[in-house]
């Protein structure tokens, strides 16, 4: 077996990236066809016409969250920008992260908080920022310092935040569709159409075509929120795996990790909207309990450590 | 009918082979910015030893011996021409810079010290900096050089002189050692 370096490990996440994504689509496409299928009893114009319509607003939010910015993110975590003076070691480690990977100095920003966590925003590495706590600036050394950093550097040069939109942006789309469909069909307007207009009497198909539907419909959130929590978990170690390609020192971002996990003070500021974008999964007052595998946005620390770990030679 | 596909195909070559052509020129010129790009890590830190010996001055005049090594260490270093010549200069300079540094161990004062503080955390940015610029340059070579092995890019490459670019070696296997992490 050929020893597992970070390339590897980069190939394997873009790879299943890709594989989440197309499959997303697959089921969308397949959703929205069948939901106008319903609505339209045959009709060819309904099972294309839904899903494009879908496919249309959806890429019109997706331009609105890509122009609107991480000024809103930035503004709801309370962050504050810094300047070189006020932190030269901060910038000192950002910069050298910056040169290895041939990017532009992104923005800095310091939340004020005594809570251990980081994130990063910005749809593309022209217009990125980072932002870090208080709490997580004071307590790790420079070496875990620089591993965070790399890991947030990655996300921006990996374009992960614009996925993330792309993400919110389809899955937000699909639970619209399905909230429409599931209404029309208690209010019974669609079948109506289709029944008058299947004149070839095929009653039973289109029963076992709206059962099918029904139940799409119901479950089609719940399948779309896993995806997407999963293509997030990707995500992540995916920017483990490239901060190393970074900094060569699995051991900076691996230990850092594990100060982050021992760490059990909330985040006031953070919410769930914006729970996905940080390095840690911030602890939440009105979240009681640890989320269960496949709910969470982060991969669990342990594997994520071990993972990095076993890097190093 | 027949005419037509040969065009279809011609133009489709003649756009690969444009697109494969640029694509060599732009990796090529990454590789010589990365180049230039550790040149300026490299001055800075000749830039930074002159302050930071006049501080160990102020605290520690009578190490004479290690503040003139480091000088002279930086000059060669600052005058050094061609590569082995220049990356021979530059390890004498991080030896001597870190005997400078163990010095301080024993002048509390200095260690103190909220200029040679910042000093000590601009240098060791400084050897990081060159440390990744090395990386970056050794990683936009790697992608140059196997453009111009891939096939069929390789066509192009030869056809139009792209040679391959050599890889920045450490000579010193001390150096290749990373840090070490104490918890």
């Amino acid at each position: 077996m050929p020893p597992v370096t970070f390339n590897t490990l980069i190939a394997r996440n873009k790879r299943n990236s890709v594989l989440l994504i197309l499959g997303f689509l697959v089921f969308f496409v397949i959703f929205g066809a069948l939901i106008g299928e319903v609505w339209g009893g045959g009709d060819m114009g309904f099972r294309i016409g839904v899903p494009v319509a879908a496919a249309v607003i959806a890429f019109v939010l997706t331009l609105m969250s890509y122009y609107g910015g991480s000024s809103a993110l930035l503004g709801i975590s309370q962050a504050r920008e810094m300047k070189k003076q006020d932190d030269p070691q901060l910038f000192n480690v950002i910069e050298e992260l910056a040169i290895a990977a041939s990017l532009p100095m992104p923005k800095i920003y310091m939340i004020e908080s005594r809570a251990m966590n980081a994130f990063a925003t910005g749809r593309n590495p022209q217009h990125a920022s980072v932002a870090i706590t208080r709490g997580l600036r004071e307590k790790l050394t420079r070496e875990e310092l620089q591993g965070v950093m790399a890991h947030e550097l990655c996300h921006v040069r990996n374009y992960d935040i614009l996925y993330a939109m792309l993400m919110a942006v389809m899955v937000g789309t699909l639970v619209m569709l399905a909230d429409v469909f599931l209404r029309s069909l208690w209010f019974g307007g669609a079948t109506r159409r289709s029944r008058q207009r299947s004149s070839k009497g095929s009653g039973g198909a289109q029963i076992i075509l709206v059962l099918i539907a029904l139940v799409l419909a119901i479950l089609a959130p719940l399948l779309a929120k896993i995806i997407q929590l999963a293509l997030s978990r990707q995500r992540e170690y995916l920017a483990d795996a490239a901060s190393v390609d970074l900094t060569r020192n699995p051991q900076g971002l691996a230990s850092a990790l594990m100060k982050l996990g021992g760490d059990s003070q909330p985040l006031e500021v953070a919410n769930r909207a914006t729970a996905p974008l940080y390095i840690m999964p911030p602890v939440m007052k009105n979240l009681s309990e640890k989320r269960s595998d496949i709910f969470s946005t982060h991969p669990d620390l342990k594997s994520r450590v071990e993972r990095l770990l076993s890097l190093t030679k | 009918m027949g005419t037509w596909i040969a065009f279809g195909v011609i133009a489709l070559l003649v756009v690969f082979a444009i697109m494969t052509y640029n694509s060599l020129v732009s990796r090529r010129v990454a590789c010589q910015a990365a180049w230039s790009q550790i040149d300026v890590q490299l001055k800075r830190r000749y830039d930074l030893v002159p302050n930071l010996v006049e501080t160990v001055k102020g605290y520690a005049a009578h190490e004479r011996q290690t503040l003139e090594a480091v000088i002279a260490a930086r000059n060669t270093a600052a005058d050094a021409k061609g590569i082995q010549e220049r990356a021979e200069a530059e390890n004498m300079l991080t030896g001597a810079l870190r005997q400078l540094f163990a010095l301080s161990e024993a002048y509390p004062d200095l260690k103190a010290n909220q200029n040679f503080m910042q000093l000590q955390e601009e240098l060791t940015s400084t050897e990081n900096r060159i440390a990744f610029s090395r990386q970056h340059y050794n990683s936009t070579c790697a992608e140059y050089n196997a453009t111009t092995e891939r096939f069929p890019s390789n066509v192009l490459a030869n056809m139009f002189g792209f040679k391959k670019q050599e890889y920045f070696q450490i000579e010193d296997p001390e150096h290749r050692q990373g840090p070490q992490v104490k918890f």
